[in-house]
C-alpha cells in the first residue's frame, strides 16, 4: 500500500535518512520502532511531504506519491502528528470540522457522529478552544480528525506520549477497534508493549535506516535484537 | 483654548476616523504576515496606487467609480505581485524579503511619478457625503462619518467572515500552523493568495477612501507606512483583533496627543511602541498566543 525505496531526507543541510525502505501492507498496522534520534519521526514528515525527499521514491497504492502535503493528504493519508499539532484558535468543533467539511461527503465512513461515539469526551468539549485540552484529549482530537479524513492510511507519530496510563490504554484500545475494521496504519511509538500488542508487522530504525524487519511476535520473542537496537 | 464636550466628541471622531483609516491598511498586512510570514513593505505603496486609481478613476467616472474599481485594480496589481515576486521569495527569508519589498516601494514610487507627475492630485468627495452632519451637538464633514462608517462595516465583515465561516476556520488554521493545515487538504498556497490580494484590494480601498481627505502625492505610501508597522506591533502579529486594537490606540494617542500635549504628540506613539514592545513583546493581541 505504502512503499518507501532508499529515501535519503532530513532538515536543511542535516541528512536524517540514509536509504530508508519499508512497506505497509492494506489492512495491516506496520509499527516503526526505534531509539531516539533514529529517523522514525523524520520518516512520517517525509512521507507527508513536509520533509523534501532527497532522492529515493515513495509510492502509495502503487503510484509515485504526490509532492505537496495537502494532494497528499487527499490522496488518502491521515497524519496524527507528534506533537498533536490541534489548532488553539479554533473551537474542538472548529478542529473537527476542517476535516469533515473536505472529506465528509454522502457515504462517507467516518461521520462527526461517528467521531464523538468513537471518543464521547470530546463531545462534551466541543465548544472548547483547541487550547485548552488536556493533553489526552487533544490526542483524542488528532485522531478523530484524521479519521474524519476518511482516510485509507493512518500515520500515527507516538501517540501515547506523554499521557497517563489510563488514557494510553484507551487509545490503545482504540487503535484496536480501528484496526478491527481494516484501517491500514503506520505507528511511530517509543512504548514497545503498546507498538508490539498493536502491529502485525514491525520494522526497527536506526541511525536513518531500517536494521530488522518481521512480525510483532517476533520482535517480542527476539530478546537480542530488542536489546541491541531499542535497549529494552 | 475652550475644552467642553463638543471638543472631546470632535477629536473622539477625528481619533475614529484616522483609526479605521490605519485598521483597512493594516489588517491586510497583518494577516498577511501571519499567514505567510512574509513581510510586504510595498503595503504603502499599493495604498498610494489605490489614491491614484481612484483619483484617475474619479475623473472619468465620477467618486463611486474610483471607490469601487480602485480596490479592484490594486488586487490586479498585488496578483502581479504574488505570481511575479512573491511567489518565489516565500522561503527565502525574512531578509531578502524586507530588500526585495523596500526596492518595490521606490520602483513603484517612481512609477506612479512617470504616470501620474509629481503634482499632487485631489479627488472631489461625492454631494451626497459632502457638507456636514450634526452628530452629538457637534457639525462633522460627513465624509469623515463616512470613513468611520466604512471601517466599521468592513470590521465587522471580516470579523464575521474569520469566525463564523470555513474559509475563515482555514485562514485561522493556516495562521495557527500552516504545516498541518496542509495535512488536512488545505490547499494553503492558494489560500494565502487569496488572503494576499484581499488584503491589496483594502490597501487599494483604503487609497481610494483617503485621496480626498489628503492630497494624492506619489509620498503618501512611504508615509503612511510607518504608522502601519506601528499599528501592527502594537496589535500584535496576524490577528483581527490586534489591527482593530493597535488602530485605535495609534488613533488615540495620536489625535488626542496633538490637541492635548502638541510638544509631545511625535515623541508619545513611539514611547508606547516602546512601553508595549517592553512589557508585551508580541503586541496586545498576536494571533499565536
Amino acid at each position: 500500500m505504502l512503499e518507501l525505496n532508499a529515501i535519503n531526507s532530513g532538515y536543511g543541510e542535516t541528512q536524517v535518512l540514509y536509504g530508508m525502505s519499508l512497506c505497509a501492507q492494506q489492512g495491516r498496522v506496520l509499527a516503526v520502532l526505534g531509539r531516539n534520534g533514529a529517523g522514525k519521526s523524520t520518516t512520517l514528515k517525509t512521507i507527508m511531504g513536509l520533509l523534501p525527499t532527497r532522492s529515493g521514491e515513495i509510492r502509495f497504492e502503487g503510484k509515485p506519491i504526490a509532492k505537496r502535503s495537502f494532494d497528499i493528504a487527499k490522496a488518502g493519508i491521515a497524519y496524527v502528528p507528534e506533537t498533536r499539532d490541534i489548532f488553539p484558535s479554533l473551537s474542538v468543533r472548529e478542529n473537527l470540522e476542517i476535516a469533515a467539511k473536505r472529506f465528509g461527503g454522502d457515504g462517507a465512513d467516518w461521520t462527526f457522529e461517528r467521531v464523538l461515539d468513537l471518543f464521547p469526551r470530546l463531545g462534551e468539549r466541543l465548544d472548547n478552544g483547541g487550547a485548552q485540552l488536556s493533553g489526552g484529549e487533544q490526542q483524542m482530537l488528532a485522531i478523530a480528525r484524521a479519521l474524519l479524513m476518511n482516510p485509507r492510511l493512518l500515520i500515527l507519530d507516538e501517540p501515547t506520549e506523554g499521557l497517563a496510563p489510563i488514557i494510553v490504554k484507551l487509545i490503545h484500545d482504540k487503535l484496536q477497534e480501528l484496526k478491527a475494521e481494516g484501517l491500514s496504519m503506520v505507528l511511530v511509538e517509543q512504548n514497545f508493549g503498546f507498538a508490539t500488542s498493536l502491529a502485525d508487522d514491525v520494522v526497527v530504525v536506526s541511525k536513518g535506516q531500517v536494521v530488522w524487519t518481521g512480525s510483532a511476535q517476533d520482535i517480542r520473542a527476539d530478546e537480542e535484537a530488542q536489546h541491541k537496537w531499542l535497549g529494552v | 483654548m475652550t475644552i467642553d464636550l463638543g471638543f472631546w466628541t470632535l477629536q473622539t471622531l477625528n481619533a475614529l476616523q484616522l483609526s479605521m483609516l490605519l485598521f483597512l491598511l493594516s489588517v491586510g498586512l497583518t494577516v498577511i504576515f501571519g499567514l505567510m510570514h512574509f513581510v510586504n513593505l510595498a503595503h504603502g505603496a499599493l495604498y498610494a496606487l489605490g489614491a491614484y486609481f481612484a483619483a484617475s478613476l474619479a475623473a472619468v467616472g465620477g467618486y463611486w467609480m474610483g471607490f469601487f474599481l480602485a480596490p479592484v485594480a490594486v488586487a490586479g496589481v498585488g496578483v502581479l505581485l504574488y505570481t511575479g515576486l512573491i511567489q518565489r521569495m516565500r522561503k527565502s527569508g525574512p531578509m531578502a524579503q524586507v530588500l526585495v519589498t523596500f526596492g518595490l516601494i521606490f520602483a513603484l514610487l517612481d512609477l506612479t511619478r512617470i504616470f501620474w507627475g509629481d503634482l499632487a492630485l485631489a479627488i472631489e468627495v461625492p454631494g451626497i457625503l459632502s457638507g456636514r452632519l450634526a452628530f452629538l451637538g457637534v457639525e462633522y464633514p460627513t465624509y469623515r462619518l463616512f470613513i468611520i462608517v466604512l471601517g466599521t462595516a468592513i470590521f465587522a465583515a471580516l470579523s464575521l467572515v474569520l469566525s463564523r465561516t470555513q474559509i475563515g476556520a482555514m485562514i485561522r488554521a493556516g495562521v495557527d500552523n500552516d504545516a498541518m493545515a496542509a495535512c488536512l487538504g488545505i490547499n494553503v498556497e492558494r489560500l494565502f493568495f487569496i488572503v494576499f490580494c484581499v488584503g491589496c484590494a483594502l490597501a487599494g480601498l483604503a487609497g481610494a477612501v483617503a485621496a480626498p481627505l489628503l492630497s494624492v502625492t506619489p509620498e503618501m505610501g512611504l508615509q503612511i507606512l510607518i504608522p502601519t508597522l506601528i499599528v501592527i506591533v502594537i496589535g500584535g502579529l496576524g490577528s483581527l483583533k490586534g489591527a482593530i486594537a493597535g488602530s485605535l490606540i495609534y488613533g488615540f494617542v495620536q489625535t488626542f496627543g496633538a490637541v492635548l500635549a502638541p510638544q509631545l504628540a511625535s515623541v508619545l506613539i513611539y514611547a508606547l511602541l516602546a512601553a508595549v514592545l517592553v512589557i508585551k513583546p508580541v503586541g496586545l493581541f498576536p494571533a499565536k498566543g
